[in-house]
């Protein structure tokens, strides 16, 4: 528990040591935050209600997946990937520490960094200038927890795919499927409630709602009771599979592993 | 003119000969460009699924948008796309070596680091303009095809003008490269849409200080033969050449005039 808050720490200062990065950062989600809320808010001058969504609703909605973007990671990530093809993955492997938990311990020290220093801002400006909806208290509690799981099936799925590198020399084919699937199907680029019946329903058989769309909707008082911990038991479940996933993928591609030169 | 010209014809072409020697990694690369670009006309499709206008915009006309809106930003993001590498090469002290070199530093980091995998993104803007071309059944004038010929070039000036100043940033921090990417990418994720949709101050700056209504929503009035939903003044359609102009100008004036203030920081 000790090693894993040193390396949480370590996640944490990696991304602090840059501040213009974030400054940066925050100016770019704002930007695409207020583009994307007055195309939505466009939708609602012809219908009051999508979905279960009304323009208050979409409005939060953007703002959340603006200030998440970088806390649940959608974009590409391929450290494993990397350390697997120039070998460092042999040292890693060899020491007493298992590499998913050195990664899942490393995310949790990032994810709150940006959830913190993204996340906050952005959301701010957004509540300023727009009229979004703020949680009850309970509702808030439940955010907090379903954005936490969320980071963890994320990383869960990040960690599999980089561990294509094991049987692949480059994993950019199979990155870019990876991000463009779950941009689409986790909800960042659009609310699920915007999508054809059809296509909900499989982004919702899929862990991707889990990522994005599920903490926004938790946040918005869209679940409620057993409804409310149903969802954040399927986000556990799909933690618990992708992590399983990527543990068998490690363990073979650990097996089959062959480090060039010295 | 000429001689630049050639030049990087030269540094370019010898860049794709060995990018298309690994033939599936580049095809691969090619797809996963055009897959990952067109979630942005998905989301476009999944707006429409709600609504039948988008304001006075129909699907049709808003995918000629999008498709004049992502052609220009994807040939511009093949010509100097590379530019959001810049910060590294003033980080590890590279653009020291342009500076002695005998052309202009501008046109070194644009002729190195080409990608033609980045071509995918303007397959899938084609693709589009296609569909909705075919979908619109416009009057062609010659007035009009001028215009669906010269607009493309001018939009990839203004991008490529705005992209060139996002860039002089990293003589200032070379951490604030995502800075350039709200007026790039953001950029590009604003013209595909109609301008009238956004508020009136976020028009004045993303769309007229910052020109990038020009590269295509004034123009795509003028093919549509469509009515300004904000009642500008009509010679504004026609106004992108110009704009492009002067927005290359500013770009090369400020670059410019970072380079001259530019120290490095040794190495």
């Amino acid at each position: 528990m000790r090693l894993d808050w040193e390396i949480a720490k370590r996640g944490w200062r990696r991304y602090a040591a840059y501040p213009w990065a974030t400054a940066a950062g925050v100016f770019t989600n704002t930007i695409f935050g207020f583009l994307q809320a007055y195309i939505l808010l466009a939708v609602f001058r012809h219908r009051s209600h999508v979905g279960s969504y009304d323009a208050a609703d979409t409005v939060t909605y953007v703002w959340l997946a603006q200030a998440l973007i970088m806390t649940v990671y959608v974009f590409g990530w391929q450290e494993l990937a990397l350390r697997i093809r120039d070998g460092a993955i042999a040292t890693d492997l060899s020491r007493p520490l298992d590499p998913q938990r050195y990664w899942l311990a490393f995310d949790l020290g990032r994810a709150p960094y940006h959830l913190l220093f993204r996340g906050v801002l952005p959301f701010a400006v957004g509540a300023l200038v727009f009229r979004v909806h703020y949680p009850s208290p309970l509702e808030a509690l439940a955010f907090a927890g379903s954005v936490a799981l969320a980071v963890v099936v994320s990383l869960g799925f990040r960690f599999l795919y980089n561990a294509a590198a094991f049987w692949l020399l480059d994993i950019r084919g199979v990155m870019t499927v990876a991000i463009t699937l779950n941009l689409f199907l986790s909800g960042m680029v659009m609310p699920l409630t915007f999508f054809p019946g059809w296509l909900r329903s499989i982004a919702h058989a899929l862990p991707f709602a889990s990522i994005l769309q599920t903490p926004v909707d938790v946040w918005l008082g869209k679940h409620h009771g057993a409804d409310l911990a149903g969802v954040l038991a399927l986000q556990a479940l799909w933690a618990v599979v992708l992590l399983g996933l990527g543990r068998l993928a490690l363990r073979g591609g650990a097996r089959r592993l062959v480090v060039q030169g010295g | 003119m000429v001689e630049p010209v050639l030049l990087w014809r030269r540094l370019v072409g010898a860049q794709v000969r060995s990018q298309l020697q690994y033939r599936t990694s580049f095809l691969l690369d090619l797809f996963g460009s055009f897959l990952i670009s067109f979630i942005d006309f998905l989301a476009v499709l999944v707006i429409f699924h709600n609504v039948p206008q988008l304001g006075v915009w129909s699907v049709r006309e808003v995918a000629l948008l999008y498709a004049l809106s992502s052609i220009s930003f994807a040939l511009t993001d093949l010509l100097i796309g590379h530019l959001d590498q810049f910060p590294q090469k003033i980080r590890d002290g590279n653009f020291d070596i342009l500076l002695v070199r005998p052309r202009g530093s501008l046109f070194q980091v644009v002729a190195s680091d080409f990608q033609l995998r980045r071509l995918g993104k303007a397959m899938q803007g084609v693709l589009v303009l296609v569909y909705a071309l075919a979908a619109l059944h416009l009057h062609w004038t010659v007035g009009r095809v001028a215009m669906l010929v010269v607009m493309i070039p001018a939009g990839v000036v203004i991008f490529a003008s705005v992209w060139v100043i996002g860039a002089c940033l990293a003589f200032w921090t070379t951490d604030g490269g995502e800075f350039t990417n709200a007026f790039t990418y953001g950029g590009n994720f604003m013209a595909q849409y109609p301008i009238d949709v956004y508020a009136s101050w976020l028009r004045r700056f993303l769309c007229y200080l910052v020109p990038l209504g020009f590269v295509c929503y004034f123009p795509a009035l003028y093919l549509l033969g469509k009515h300004d939903p904000l009642g500008l003044p009509r010679f504004l359609q026609f106004a992108s050449p110009v704009v492009a102009v002067i927005a290359a100008a500013v770009a090369g004036t400020i670059w410019r005039g970072a380079v001259r203030h530019y120290r490095s920081a040794g190495g």
